[in-house]
């Protein structure tokens, strides 16, 4: 006798693994994988050497002339790799943070590690007088440092999300004067490298950076992937989650921890690049329609959101190189309006 | 014989202590209730028996080890939880919601087999909700959703059950279709049942052991209803005049409070 399923989705079994997966989230992860692939090789074809699709394509794959694979191989794919990973990382450091305080503003941008990284960054530039690299690692200390703060401050009392968000919009308003202040004190060649680097730009970035990101994205992405069905079973409510067996403050230690090493290594190679970790997971879950944090849908959203627009600032603005994080900054702002008007239709 | 017990169970929020030194024993294979009024650590107890708050003395005994010291799935294979209330996610239909009971058997890889499929559709037969598999939780009644719940909590196969006020929110004739239920699991299927009610003709009815505690946290009497509730019972514990008459249907203790006008006379006097 056939019985009919009582639960959704396909299960999939094959050498030993059995899971049950939504068809949606498949197609959907396929053509956002798709469409990072396409909006990476797009990028690479603006430039002061104008290629086109097919000699990006065969440059990558050692069939190009020397000039099409030094520039493609040496300027563009180091470019167009930190856009992709660093979407990748915030998004799916927006993704974990927002499930864990189940809140929608729980993003890293607006609960100060983003801050903190900045503040880092430009301790580096103005105070240390670091070059790229060390700003890179004062960017990422200084994140690290004020999660640890927000940890600390927070788990006194029991870590429940909305105080979370809370304690972060205080630190980081507290951090962003901080920042000011710095600028305020630098003198003027130092003034206008911090606020370039604030703005978050994908510009002459190389391989060390993409190499950073990439091992930070191999072992976080992985591990919030496999932890996101405790997530899923937390956003029930602490009670049942913990009643069916999940460790509650084991979970939200790591993955805090995971999210905060995403957005500060992120943060890191490109300089603070808004609202990304804020939309990309939002957006994963409206085309997946799935509960729960959707790790890797998320971090393909992010990936294709960030070279997206890196790929419009390259082509409507050219060659005066304006910074990608103005961009994201302006879709963001108009992004996050609709949310809130949704929110608020929704509820009326 | 107990599988679940308190021993010398201090328990706090904070800093704030709700209990000292509780001893509890949960009798195998019975439907305890738990009563008490507001605030006496009726839920706190609950939950530091489900292991969701350590108690900061004493220590709770699972099949004679500490709970302390199990894996958190271990525990969740040993015994569930209703908690008072839980959020379904937005959208999800009946069935994916129960199966998010069998959590705590799945392995990394190795999530979703026939037999997972089937003990969820058991679980849905048994609290009658099998017909609303493919239904949005959102859409359903309290009592619907009520029962689609404590499917989940017996998707996870446990022998112990722990219900946290499972009849809040709920009308009179869903507060006794979830009651009758629990009866069911407790005499049919040999489950051991932990409830906290605030109804106690319910509990009475019920109940084959019941424990009251007193504000603070104190055990005032623990047995079967017949044997412990009476007048000065329900004045120690709640602090009310009540008469206790035997239930017309049951024959267990019902509680029937004096009215206003007789309680206070005596003062206007």
């Amino acid at each position: 006798m056939v019985t009919a399923r009582v639960t959704t989705g396909v299960v999939v079994r094959a050498f030993g693994v059995s899971v049950r997966v939504a068809p949606r989230t498949l197609v959907v992860v396929a053509v956002l994988a798709a469409l990072a692939a396409v909006v990476s090789v797009l990028s690479m074809t603006v430039g002061q050497v104008s290629l086109s699709p097919g000699e990006v394509v065969a440059a990558l794959f050692g069939g190009g002339t020397p000039v099409s694979e030094m520039v493609v191989l040496r300027l563009r794919l180091p470019r167009a790799l930190t856009g992709l990973l660093a979407g990748a990382a915030l998004a799916v450091s927006g993704a974990l943070l927002q499930s864990i305080t189940r809140n929608v503003l729980g993003s890293p941008d607006f609960i100060g590690i983003t801050t903190g990284s900045a503040t880092g960054a430009l301790i580096t530039i103005i105070v240390l007088g670091g070059g790229m690299h060390q700003t890179s690692l004062g960017a990422l200390v200084g994140g690290l440092a004020t999660a640890a703060v927000m940890y600390a401050l927070v788990l006194r009392r029991g870590l429940q999300g909305f105080r979370f968000v809370l304690v972060g919009v205080g630190v980081a308003a507290l951090l962003l004067a901080v920042n000011y202040y710095l600028i305020t004190r630098a003198d003027i060649y130092d003034a206008v490298a911090a606020q370039e680097w604030l703005t978050g730009s994908l510009n002459l970035r190389t391989w060390p950076q993409v190499i950073a990101i990439a091992v930070t994205v191999a072992l976080l992405l992985p591990l919030g992937a496999l932890w996101s069905r405790r997530l899923t079973a937390m956003e029930m409510g602490d009670p049942i989650a913990g009643a069916l067996g999940v460790p509650l403050v084991p979970t939200r230690l790591v993955l805090i921890g995971a999210a905060t090493g995403l957005a500060a290594v992120a943060t890191a190679a490109t300089g603070p690049i808004a609202f990304v970790a804020l939309a990309a997971p939002q957006l994963a879950r409206a085309v997946t329609r799935a509960n729960g944090p959707a790790v890797l849908t998320s971090a393909l959203m992010g990936a294709v959101l960030l070279g997206a627009s890196d790929f419009a600032v390259q082509r409507i603005f050219g060659t005066a190189q304006l910074p990608v994080g103005i961009v994201t900054s302006a879709v963001g702002g108009l992004y996050l309006a609709w949310l809130l008007a949704a929110r608020w239709r929704g509820r009326t | 014989m107990s599988r679940l017990t308190a021993e010398n169970l201090t328990l706090a929020y904070d800093r704030r202590v709700v209990a000292r030194d509780l001893d509890v024993a949960i009798p195998d294979g019975s439907f305890t209730v738990i009563i008490g009024p507001n605030a006496c650590g009726k839920s706190t107890l609950l939950n530091a028996f489900a292991r969701l708050l350590t108690p900061t003395a004493g220590q709770v005994l699972l099949d004679g080890r500490m709970i302390s010291g199990y894996r958190s799935k271990e525990v969740a294979r040993k015994l569930g939880l209703l908690p008072q209330s839980s959020t379904a996610p937005g959208g999800i239909t009946v069935g994916d919601l129960v199966a998010r009971g069998r959590y705590p058997h799945q392995k990394l890889l190795r999530q979703w087999s026939a037999e997972d499929e089937d003990i969820v559709r058991e679980s849905m037969a048994r609290t009658g909700v099998l017909d609303l598999a493919h239904r949005a939780v959102d859409e359903l009644s309290g009592g619907q959703r009520q029962r689609v719940w404590l499917a989940l909590v017996l998707a996870q196969q446990t022998d112990i059950l722990l219900l946290d006020e499972p009849t809040t929110f709920l009308d009179i004739a869903h507060q006794f279709e979830v009651l009758d239920l629990c009866a069911d699991l407790n005499e049919r299927e040999g489950h051991t049942l932990v409830a906290v009610l605030h109804d106690i003709n319910q509990a009475c009815r019920y109940a084959t052991h019941l424990i009251a505690l007193r504000p603070g946290g104190v055990v005032a009497a623990a047995g079967r209803p017949a044997e412990i509730v009476d007048a000065d019972l329900i004045a120690d514990v709640f602090g009310i005049q009540a008469r206790v008459i035997d239930d017309p249907e049951t024959g267990t203790p019902m509680i029937v409070p004096v009215a206003r006008t007789r309680a206070s006379a005596p003062s206007l006097a």
